[in-house]
């Protein structure tokens, strides 16, 4: 329903597009490049704040892991730049998208077990508030606890705080290696036992997945899609040595059934990483699931109950990927017993609008979350309703 | 250093304030004895001192809760304690304060290896979750200084690191949920045993707010498995410029060591002398770099950091042989603080962060401030991340000198902001760097970070004075200035 667009250039005419925003009292829509909208709840709003032209790395010290670009800086530009120096993003999100919406909708993938999420690797943001201010939060160093830690708040908040104009990210060497132990045939609770197993042990394991068995068929890996039967995967990354000798170590302590070399290994946790394999080109619903890592598989057969679903394992157990019919919303939340929460990633935006997205917060949060809404963002002009109604 | 000016008609109310807490928490946990009062009356930043009007040690949730809906209702503030080993004056009393001891909280809740995970108390002392853990081969990696002392609770309020952060991360990191109680009572819980808290990111912001927002009355923190190895290399250079190209390089290598410290001439001088570690003495810095992790890791890469430091121009160079010498590397860098302490009479320990590449830069210009003032410095420094410990030698006899030492001390770390860098990298900005917060920060991003204090605690009643140099009502801040029919700005691109 977006009306007109306002694309500024500089971070001035940010604070300048949020202040006429605010004194007309017109929500806006904050995008990058648009690539994560089908992420949260549609945004009613009137305009569209567009931070693409916003775009550029403003330092790059490899040596320092740090890089600061502004927001709108496409994130394959970074991944490149990146890649020329040996160093990566390593909480693993998906490709695609800026940098400002990498961190607003703050993903991560199959290495959030060892090395975090965007939070753990945002260190400083600038932007502009909902009160059409203009701030800085954090520092551009690895290492800072100078107030309060806005950048990690923004990490996450998709744009409902503040309109971000410049980000200070932590950058990290990539691994020279990367190798995944292969188990085949087990199923979902004997699976996550051994991830467990492998998690537990001192050989940093930096991905723990399974997928049951019509997931595994579905791989575009060759030794897993053949495998016939359910694959369970536990990565191995780092100095090629060094990955040599754990692989050994830890193939013999787990009775891995067959090992994937690097090419592969990349492949298949690419896969992991976006959810492949579940409900393309069907119109089930797709959800995430943070629980704790052993409850995976009870929590997916307590939802199994009553829905009909298809469901894969990350993060050791801890995150589930399971696509459902619609309006499942209920019956999946309700399979939560043992804590965490389930958020709809994959939904048309009818559904998005009329549903909670993000799992529901207690009151008492709730009520904190508002008044920090409100402390950005009084009148709410940034993004309302993107995470929860009214917020 | 100013403190708020105390409310006297709140000290006016003292007795009926006791009374109040005494229905809250009985017996013994209610304290109003000078004498016994004197054991809170600062913490690990000796120079500042106060005591509190009364102290509680609550040993309940529910207490805690209660405590602070009490003090709100009668409109008292409220300083949160653990065991007082903050650097930057966080838990420094108010004359017209309840002083709240954390001590009580000491009970391990729960161990859960299928989730890797640790529950306890904010009082389990840091140390005491590694110990909990170790049987099984676990531990707690973000490891202050203070770890056999300094408890959990703590570590959330200062977001602690620790000579291991660098590969590790601070605490911040390693936290997976959260209970606190909110000035008005309310008890909320963050996150868990699951990864992603869910809604907005309120952990990451609690943790590090130097007890500005809440009371944190249980901690989740994840455990790792301690590396299967660990060796260290003792490295001396010609100049600490060589030292930091050297370690530039290692990382630029990819190599993210476990730890990696250094010292300049003088803290080598001094850690020698008091624990002979068996330090070269002719070398103008020293770099300990320990390696952690699979065995054939290791020493893959121990051979290239050697390599590198050749190339850089280590003229000392020893790896570590045995468990014993690796600790014995250590020794000296872990004793540095006390061995300064051997020979002056009193120092004062600095905690900024800069960008590495500004190391020679920031050395030479604190020479020269030393020169200048005549007060000596040594420095060890966390240099895989910039962070800096400058020590200022002094003699708080000595009319004037503590004086010195502080305003030095301010220096070294409004120079830190200037080449790019921040006015702390672990201890916290407390009291002791509040009023330099200006000059990182300027007026608009702080008040920004007071709002959201005001979220937490509209009344201004949880830890004031800390952190923010001006105090500034609710209400004031959040204030809009909006100005109806403003032009729409031609020059932004419109389609």
């Amino acid at each position: 329903m977006t009306i007109t667009t306002l694309k500024p250039e500089t971070a001035a005419q940010v604070t300048d597009a949020v202040r006429w925003a605010l004194s007309a009292g017109e929500p806006l829509e904050i995008l990058g490049s648009g690539s994560r909208r089908g992420l949260g709840r549609p945004v009613q709003a009137g305009h569209a704040l567009d931070l693409s032209a916003l775009s550029g790395v403003i330092a790059y010290e490899p040596e320092e892991l740090v890089l600061t670009a502004l927001a709108g800086t496409r994130m394959d530009l970074i991944r490149s730049m990146l890649a020329e120096r040996g160093q990566h993003l390593a909480f693993e999100p998906p490709e695609g998208g800026t940098l400002g919406g990498l961190v607003a909708s703050g993903l991560a993938g199959p290495r959030r077990i060892s090395a975090g999420s965007a939070r753990d690797h945002t260190l400083g943001i600038a932007g502009v508030s909902g009160r059409a201010e203009a701030y800085k939060g954090g520092g551009k160093v690895v290492k800072n606890v100078t107030g309060y830690d806005v950048p990690k708040l923004m990490a996450g908040s998709f744009g409902t705080l503040t309109a971000l104009t410049e980000i200070t990210v932590k950058v990290l060497p990539a691994p020279e290696d990367s190798a995944t132990l292969l188990l085949f045939g087990l199923d979902d609770r004997a699976a996550v036992a051994v991830l467990d197993r492998a998690l537990r042990s001192p050989y940093e394991v930096s991905g723990a997945a399974h997928l049951p068995a019509v997931i595994a068929a579905r791989s575009g890996v060759s030794a897993v899609a053949g495998a016939g039967g359910a694959a369970t995967l536990v990565r191995l990354e780092g100095f090629g040595p060094s990955v040599a000798a754990r692989v050994t170590m830890l193939r013999e302590e787990l009775r891995a059934d067959a090992v994937l070399g690097r090419d592969e290994s990349l492949a298949v946790w690419r896969e992991v990483r976006d959810g492949a394999g579940l409900g393309e080109g069907t119109d089930a619903q797709l959800w995430k699931l943070s629980v704790p890592p052993s409850a995976g598989p009870s929590t997916v057969e307590a939802i199994r109950r009553t829905l009909d679903v298809e469901a894969f394992y990350d993060w050791g157990g801890g995150l589930v990927w399971l696509t459902a019919r619609p309006d499942s919303g209920t019956a999946i939340r309700a399979a939560l017993s043992a804590g965490g929460h389930a958020t709809l990633v994959r939904a048309p935006e009818p559904v998005r609008a009329a549903t909670d997205v993000f799992q529901p917060l207690p009151e008492p949060l709730m009520a904190l979350s508002r008044r920090v809404k409100e402390s950005f963002d009084p009148k709410g002009i940034l993004n309302p309703g993107r995470m929860y109604a009214g917020l | 250093m100013k403190m708020p000016v105390p409310d006297s008609g709140v000290i006016a109310r003292r007795r009926e304030i006791v009374e109040a807490l005494r229905a809250i928490v009985p017996g013994e946990g209610v304290i109003v004895d000078e004498n016994e009062l004197r054991a809170y009356e600062c913490d690990g930043l000796t120079a500042y001192r106060q005591l509190p009007m009364v102290a509680v040690l609550p040993s309940t949730v529910e207490q805690v809760s209660q405590v602070l809906k009490t003090c709100k209702a009668m409109g008292v503030k409220v300083v949160p304690r653990g065991a007082g080993t903050s650097l930057s004056g966080g838990a420094l009393p108010l004359a017209d304060g309840v002083l709240l001891g954390m001590g009580k909280f000491k009970r391990i809740l729960d161990i859960d290896y299928a989730n890797r995970c640790v529950t306890v108390q904010p009082g389990v002392t840091n140390l005491g979750i590694s110990n909990a853990v170790a049987h099984e081969g676990f531990y707690y990696a973000p490891d202050p200084s203070s770890q056999i002392a300094c408890t959990i609770g703590g570590n959330i309020a200062e977001n602690s690191g620790g000579v291991h952060c660098l590969k590790y991360g601070l605490t911040t990191n390693n936290v997976l949920g959260l209970e606190m109680v909110l000035m008005d009572g309310t008890i909320l819980r963050l996150g868990g045993k699951h990864l992603d808290a869910g809604g907005y990111d309120l952990m990451g912001i609690v943790t590090g707010s130097e007890g500005l927002l809440g009371v944190v009355t249980e901690v989740t923190v994840r455990i790792l498995k301690k590396p299967a190895t660990a060796r260290a290399v003792l490295l001396g250079f010609p100049s600490s410029e060589q030292g930091g190209d050297c370690v530039a390089a290692i990382i630029a290598a990819g190599i993210i060591p476990g730890g990696m410290e250094m010292m300049d001439r003088p803290a080598i001088h001094a850690a020698e002398a008091f624990v002979h570690a068996g330090y070269p003495l002719d070398v103008e810095a020293l770099l300990i770099v320990e390696l952690d992790g699979p065995a054939a890791e290791v020493d893959h890469l121990i051979d290239r950091v050697e390599a590198i430091a050749r190339d850089k121009g280590a003229c000392y160079a020893r790896v570590s042989t045995s468990e014993e010498e690796r600790l014995a590397f250590w020794a000296g860098r872990k004793a540095a603080f006390p061995a300064v302490g051997r020979i002056s009479p009193d120092y004062y320990c600095m905690d900024g962060t800069i960008p590495r590449k500004a190391l020679p830069l920031v050395l030479q210009r604190m020479q020269e401030m030393s020169d200048r003032c005549g007060l000596r410095v040594a420095n060890v420094f966390h240099a895989g991340d910039g962070n800096l410990h400058p020590l200022i030698l002094y003699d708080a006899n000595k009319p004037g000198e503590l004086e010195a030492a502080e305003e030095f001390g301010n220096d070294i770390l409004r120079l830190c902001v200037e080449v790019g860098g921040v006015l702390t990298g672990e201890h916290g900005v407390g009291v002791e760097k509040r009023d330099l917060m200006t000059d990182q920060f300027d007026e608009a991003d702080l008040q920004q970070q007071q709002r959201l204090k005001c979220a937490f605690d509209p009344d201004g009643l949880l830890n004031p004075g800390k952190v923010f140099p001006t105090l500034h009502r609710c209400a004031e801040l959040g204030r809009l200035h909006v100005h109806q029919g403003e032009l729409r700005f031609p020059d932004i691109p419109r389609f």
